[in-house]
């Protein structure tokens, strides 16, 4: 007895089931290795980075398609005490204090469970100092009671410049301090941090050999990972380990305007047009004019970002995982000829942008996949300018500035425009820089009417104009 | 990939990420039976199926190449000062190896696999890779549970060629004595003292590591894959599709359904993998009707990778050998040429679907039991990959259909059995044709392609 193996419509994935299952489905491309969810806990005195790698984490694990989210204890204590006054409030022997500061624990792990229940959350990142062993031994009674899976990164820092550095960066402009002068602000946040230190209990090696954890040292010169139980455990100590504070910035681009653009064509293989050959010019006079020492560039395998990238006269290297997004039977064609021939994959991908395949092609679910390589070099390397396609574009710039699924394929890539990436606190700073080159442009909207059934003028309403 | 020139110039990787500009050299660290040349072998093997030019130089291999009769433990002990020099000169010539592989050699990495216990020696390494431009890895294997020791020594030590006239008894005991000349001046890596080199500890097989000071992405690499590498025992299964409505007219790629062979072979598939009694086996599958369907039979839970997918063959998608010969036989010509690195015109090359693969194969190595049901350009990758075969091999290896591999691994490798299912089949491994010439006549192209309707 031999199931008939029907193909979703969207994703064009085969299957013994229809199409309402597909609801439930996360992630295409590649297997969900997560059973249980997994709570990643943070450990570590106040300035630390604890909430930059709990931002940067959740930001990382979201878009490879495993939905997290970050719980800030301190915020439910803001949200909790109504004012900040001082340090007094983190004594330990502050009795009022710690009760509240205990009932905000408390609330924020009722709401992760929420979130794994209802929401169907995969992996919540409880970001608090957890500095003493009682409050850790209450988390993992609360996971071991639901089934949850525990994950610690503690970071620890003793350099006494980096945790300056983090207190200017973002403990200056918190809540907490909006009413005080820089330097009080500081001489009371080193004594709030001095208050964690009399009880702090870091990870042991050898009391705590059973847990999950991974020690993060003086911002990653080194780690200590211990009994990493499964494949999202993995990627997560892969991803610490990669990642840096070193500031430098991130260009992202397209390729100057190719042949196939001007005619409204999508995909294929065509070479640059002059104006794309001017952008490309203009793009060297601009990186150089960024006197950036130990420029990485980056193209895909197709002719019209090496030809842009050869017009830089630096070095660069060719990724295949940065080509298009491979249209497969609609490669080469107008979106005049799309509806024509395929009014109702046309129709399927507005609906759903980003998890619609292209038959014998590619989804932007897949092209995230496809690209996450390159996310994970971008995160190791220090200034890169990446050259690239629209489609491509939006996925990476989608990581950098934390966008959903949902927005992903609609940003806005305009060619002959470049983003300056920076991070900066806890997250991105972007300008955007036209280089006065002329451009058709490729953006579509989407449309009003999605509907299989719709007028094709319907269908082609947002499509901008080419030749 | 060995076999490829080592120079970039001559071929642009699609690897494009330049994994080193300089060489490193990594070297291993541990007191004997730590699985030092377990780890050092593994690792070889996987750099260079992702293709990085890579080598191990095992220095007890020098030293029974140099003194040809292995005697005793006393050989090993701290005072024989014979023994010591003998010992120091083997070291050397192996870097010295090291040197020409590296720089002469086209090789990118090169893998010292020796205990390299005491700070001296590994300062003497420090100073040979710095003199000569190499970048240092160290990794080290600590480890103090007598079993897995004991389990060790069973599996290779015995087998060695310093104990084939000894019986088991002899051997054992001689190896213990051996360990403990190396225990009294064994220096681990420490945290302090060693802080500003570059390393990573694996301790306890695998359960705690300490990765100090990673410098470059192929170093990052590495830590990646020591991470998830582990020793329980396991077997791969891996297969192809049922016999496809396209295999039999001779046509590659498509997405067709299993032709009635096809499904008997899911049957049959699925009353083998009873007999063999596998706790929590999992199974996985391309996204391509022909490889679910297959899965379906088994009736137990799968999960579908689309980097399962077969290679791409872009325009000849579809086609007959005889029909691609006849649009395209220059292309045709060009791909016996070198069927690893030949990429179809929109499609995908060998060396394409290695990489593609790579976290297949990283998934692999976390797993236990797993049975891949893929297609015959994936297989050969994934088999090349465990049966450490070269870029030029793995093309044609031969991945019929209806034949399940068993890949358990063993000693310092894998054991391969392989198990027809007893179900007819066509044949579709085309061997390369003698005449690879772009000038070729049709006939000799067309020469070895299988039979079919």
């Amino acid at each position: 007895m031999s199931k008939k193996l029907t193909q979703n419509p969207l994703e064009k994935t085969w299957g013994p089931w229809m199409k309402s299952r597909l609801s439930q489905r996360r992630g295409s491309s590649v297997p969900q290795f997560t059973n249980s969810p997994t709570m990643i806990v943070m450990v570590g005195l106040p300035a630390r980075g604890k909430t930059y790698i709990s931002k940067k984490l959740t930001r990382y694990l979201n878009w490879i398609g495993v939905t997290t989210k970050v719980f800030n204890v301190g915020q439910y204590r803001r949200d909790a005490t109504r004012s900040y006054n001082s340090f007094e409030f983190f004594r330990p022997d502050n009795e009022e204090a710690m009760k509240i500061r205990k009932s905000c624990a408390i609330a924020a792990l009722k709401d992760v469970c929420d979130y794994f229940t209802r929401e169907l959350g995969q992996v919540v990142v409880f970001d608090a100092t957890n500095t003493t062993l009682e409050r850790r031994e209450v988390i993992l009674g609360f996971a071991e009671e639901n089934g949850y899976k525990v994950f610690f990164v503690e970071s620890i820092c003793d350099d006494l410049e980096i945790i300056a550095q983090n207190i200017k960066q973002v403990k200056l402009s918190s809540p907490d301090y909006k009413d005080c002068d820089k330097e009080e602000a500081v001489a009371d946040f080193l004594k709030r941090i001095e208050c964690y230190k009399m009880t702090y209990i870091p990870l042991d090696d050898n009391k705590d050999r059973n847990l999950s954890y991974i020690k993060i040292f003086n911002v990653g010169s080194r780690y200590l990972v211990n009994r990493v139980q499964d494949h999202i455990q993995s990627r997560i100590v892969y991803y610490l380990m990669n990642i840096h504070v070193t500031p430098r910035s991130i260009y992202l681009s397209r390729h100057g305007e190719s042949e196939l653009n001007l005619s409204g064509r999508i995909g294929g293989d065509s070479g640059l047009s002059p104006r794309g050959a001017k952008f490309a010019s203009a793009l060297g006079t601009y990186m150089r004019g960024q006197c950036i020492s130990d420029l990485k560039v980056w193209t895909s395998h197709m002719k019209r970002t090496i030809q842009t990238a050869e017009a830089l006269g630096v070095p660069y290297e060719q990724w295949k995982a940065l080509n298009e997004i491979d249209a497969g039977v609609c490669e080469d064609m107008t979106y005049e000829e799309i509806q024509e021939h395929y009014p109702e994959e046309f129709a399927l991908r507005d609906q759903d942008k980003y998890r619609y395949r292209y038959p014998k092609g590619e989804s932007y679910e897949d092209l995230v996949q496809r690209l996450e390589p390159v996310i994970m070099e971008l995160e190791r390397q220090e200034n890169v300018l990446v050259i690239c396609h629209q489609a491509v574009m939006r996925c990476l710039l989608a990581y950098f500035l934390n966008k959903t699924a949902h927005e992903l394929p609609y940003l806005k890539c305009p060619l002959h425009t470049v983003l300056k990436l920076t991070p900066v606190a806890y997250g991105c700073k972007v300008e955007s820089v036209f280089l006065n080159v002329e451009a058709v442009n490729t953006h579509r909207d989407k449309p009003v009417n999605v509907d299989v059934d719709r007028e094709p003028a319907e269908a082609l309403e947002t499509v901008p104009d080419h030749i | 990939m060995r076999g490829s020139s080592g120079t970039k110039l001559t071929h642009q990787p699609d690897r494009a990420v330049c994994m080193t500009n300089c060489p490193t050299l990594i070297v291993t660290v541990g007191l004997p039976a730590r699985g030092k040349t377990y780890i050092s072998k593994k690792l070889t093997r996987y750099l260079n199926w992702i293709g990085v030019p890579t080598r191990e130089f095992n220095v007890g291999q020098y030293r029974r190449d140099f003194v040809k009769i292995y005697k005793s433990f006393e050989f090993f002990r701290p005072d024989n000062e014979e023994g010591l020099k003998i010992r120091r000169q083997c070291a050397s010539a192996a870097l010295n190896d090291v040197r020409q592989y590296l720089t002469e050699e086209g090789g990118q990495v090169a893998v010292f696999d020796a205990t390299n216990t005491t700070r001296e020696r590994r300062e003497t390494i420090i100073q040979f890779a710095e003199q000569n431009g190499f970048k240092v890895f160290f990794v080290e294997s600590v480890c103090e549970d007598p079993d897995v020791i004991q389990e060790n020594i069973v599996q290779v030590k015995l087998s060695s060629p310093d104990y084939t006239n000894c019986n088991t008894e002899e051997a054992v005991e001689d190896f213990l004595k051996r360990i403990k000349c190396y225990e009294n001046s064994y220096e681990t890596l420490d945290e302090v003292l060693d802080r500003d080199l570059s390393y990573i500890k694996i301790m306890d097989v695998g359960q705690r590591y300490m990765v100090n000071r990673v410098l470059d992405h192929i170093q990052s690499r590495i830590v990646y894959y020591l991470m998830n590498i582990h020793i329980t025992p396991r077997s791969i299964y891996l297969c192809r599709h049922g016999e496809s409505e396209l295999n039999v007219t001779g046509r590659i790629g498509g997405d067709s359904g299993l032709t009635p062979r096809g499904k008997a072979f899911g049957k049959k598939l699925s009353q083998f993998l009873e007999t063999q009694g596998i706790s929590d086996l999992k199974v996985w599958t391309s996204q391509m009707k022909r490889t679910i369907q297959t899965a379906e039979a088994l009736n137990v839970p799968y999960e579908q990778w689309k980097v399962l997918n077969e290679i791409d063959a872009g325009v000849c998608e579809e086609m007959m050998y005889e029909e691609i010969q006849d649009h395209y036989p220059l292309e045709f010509a060009l791909r016996d040429q070198d069927k690893y690195r030949y990429r179809y015109p929109k499609g995908e090359s060998y060396e394409d679907l290695v990489q593609r693969l790579e976290p297949v194969i990283m998934e692999l190595e976390r797993q236990e039991n797993v049975l891949v049901v893929c297609h015959q350009a994936v297989m050969r990758c994934l088999l090349a990959y465990f049966l450490d075969k070269t870029a030029e091999e793995l093309p044609y290896l031969k991945c019929p259909l209806h034949t399940v591999l068993k890949l358990t691994p063993v000693a310092y490798g894998c054991k391969v059995e392989s198990i027809s299912l007893n179900v007819e089949s066509v044949n579709t491994h085309r061997e390369r044709p003698e005449n690879v010439a772009v000038s070729r006549m049709s006939k000799e192209a067309l020469l070895t392609v299988p039979a079919h309707q």
